[in-house]
């Protein structure tokens, strides 16, 4: 019998949480990106991936395998190693920004007590990848990709940031878990409302409207249309990406959508609750703690496909943005919007009812 | 105890080898992101040492920030290298004297937080090391005792950064710009007219 308390039981069982994870991601990416090409079929009113499996289900894994059997071409000109090294960069912090998502109750790999400033890290080092790999392919048109993304990523993360401020303003913690528990016993808890039923709702003048921002801060923060200017297709062929073929291609995608993905989950856990229902729950305490822990992740998994969902709506929908107005909309709108109201929520916190 | 031996030999090796790599390397690109290793790894030995929240700062900051924009300057040089190696030796011992001062600095600093604590003077609420977490330390100390040093270094940020925008800041007379607010306040009745015109006269505009 192993001790799990000593370094090796410690060992196998944080491999076997961060396998669980990973798998557990890449399980439901392959389905999410379905979704998001089925959802974007469905506005274009086109019928989509329907050939691979029931309903085209099995596409991703087609499409992966395609991926993987194709050769690796790394041009003449490029710096090797970079090249080979952005997209590992870009699928790595895609996955290591989920080890302290709180999934459920209990169920989360490193319940650290800075945990949103580690996901805010990450998610900032994210630009590496793209910078990098723009840089090596020694393309004019991967370069000019790479030099907007990196505007673009660091512009909107000074607005991101602020309003995380807001919320750890409300929760009074960094710790993840903590942000969620605060939110327990309804939707009226959520912090999107104000976080703490009707005495605290005033606060939902100013959260509703940070949420929109964050919302539409992380679609500039993933690239994802309207504001995939880095791989605008009409202006820069595909940006960043254009050298990339094969695997290092696979790897640039899957980091993008693990990040939209976890873009999806902490608009969940700091405005919507996390894995609470929106109902009080008193009976899950009767239940056994796996099950009551399986509920929550239902709750999570939920709340993660429909702001997917909604992602994959405005992708549809909205047209791509201009780069002057995208800086604008970063600068001048968002950044002074989102410092006032870390004045307005600090205000509340110390002037308006105790929480 | 043993994998903090193992995480902390890893790191400070990755630190030493990749700060020699920053003025080793030929390419000031790759000069750059051997910097960056060099951050990171040091924010991971933070971390070891318990200093989650400097450690999450120093990559937000660092690494997220500051170095992003190094790497945004560094790639778009055209630096010639053979022009630059020619002033080494005559520099040599400007850079010498420099790198002696900064040395004596961090001894004397590392000496007096190794004999007598960082807050050593403090006069303000002591914090529980144990019982509080890592940023409710650091803002105990920083907005009790050291708050005018605190706001010093805030004002000196602000004149850095207004004296950066008016260096660039740039109104060029002729240049179209959208007003939003004008463009969606346009209408039907203010953004088009119908005009009969007859045939070879043209509009009088």
């Amino acid at each position: 019998m192993i001790d799990w308390a000593s370094p090796l039981g410690w060992t196998i069982i944080t491999v076997g949480q961060i396998a669980a994870v990973l798998v557990w991601i890449l399980i439901s990416l392959a389905f999410l990106l379905w979704g998001d090409r089925k959802v974007w079929a469905g506005v274009m009113m086109r019928k989509g991936p329907n050939v691979v499996g029931p309903f085209g289900l099995f596409q991703s894994f087609a499409d992966f395998l395609k991926f993987v059997l194709k050769e690796i071409v790394i041009p003449d000109g490029a710096d090797k190693v970079v090249f080979i090294l952005a997209p590992l960069i870009s699928f790595t912090l895609g996955f290591g920004a989920w080890a302290v998502m709180p999934l459920a109750p209990g169920w989360v790999v490193a319940n650290i007590n800075v945990g949103i400033l580690y996901l805010f890290a990450v998610s900032s080092l994210g630009v590496y990848g793209i910078i990098m790999g723009g840089w090596a392919s020694n393309s004019k048109y991967p370069f000019l990709g790479s030099l907007r993304s990196a505007a673009q990523m660091v512009s909107y993360e000074v607005s991101i940031g602020f309003v995380i401020i807001t919320v750890i303003l409300l929760s009074g913690s960094l710790n993840l878990q903590t942000i969620v528990e605060k939110q327990a016993g309804g939707f009226w808890n959520w912090n999107v409302l104000g976080g703490g039923g009707l005495r605290q709702l005033p606060a939902a003048l100013v959260m509703f409207p940070m949420m929109v921002i964050f919302f539409i801060s992380a679609l500039a923060e993933t690239n994802r249309p309207p504001f995939d200017l880095p791989e605008a297709e009409s202006e820069l062929v595909a940006g960043y990406q254009v050298e990339y073929s094969s695997t290092p291609y696979l790897l640039f995608m899957i980091g993008e959508y693990a990040n939209i993905v976890l873009m999806c989950g902490l608009i969940t856990v700091l405005f919507f609750g996390g894995w609470q229902a929106p109902f009080p729950t008193p009976f899950l305490a009767a239940w056994p703690a796996t099950a009551a822990s399986f509920f929550g992740f239902m709750w999570f998994f939920g709340k993660i496909i429909f702001f997917f969902f909604l992602f994959a709506m405005v992708k549809a929908i909205v047209p791509r943005y201009r780069y002057d107005q995208l800086m604008r909309l970063g600068w001048k709108v968002f950044l002074p919007t989102s410092l006032v109201a870390v004045v307005a929520i600090s205000a509340w916190r110390v002037f308006g009812p105790a929480a | 105890m043993f994998l903090q031996a193992i995480a902390f030999y890893l790191l400070a090796a990755t630190t030493v080898v990749s700060g020699l790599a920053v003025i080793t390397a030929r390419n000031p690109v790759h000069s750059v992101l051997f910097l960056i290793t060099a951050f990171f790894s040091a924010a991971g030995l933070f971390v070891l040492m318990g200093a989650e929240f400097l450690a999450m700062i120093l990559v937000v900051v660092y690494v997220g920030a500051v170095a992003v924009l190094f790497l945004f300057v560094v790639m778009m040089l055209d630096v010639d290298f053979t022009a630059l190696r020619q002033g080494f030796a005559r520099y040599l011992p400007i850079g010498a004297v420099v790198a002696g001062v900064l040395t004596v600095e961090m001894i004397f600093v590392a000496k007096s937080v190794a004999n007598s604590g960082a807050a050593a003077n403090s006069t303000g609420p002591a914090a529980n090391v144990a019982s509080v977490t890592n940023a409710e330390a650091i803002g105990r100390v920083l907005y009790t005792d050291y708050v005018y040093f605190f706001q010093t270094a805030g004002l000196v940020l602000l004149v850095a950064m207004i004296g950066a925008i008016v260096l660039t800041l740039k109104h060029r007379e002729g240049v179209k710009r959208q007003d939003v607010g004008r463009q969606t306040a346009r209408n039907t009745a203010s953004g088009m007219r119908i005009v009969s015109i007859k045939s070879g006269e043209g509009i009088d505009e």
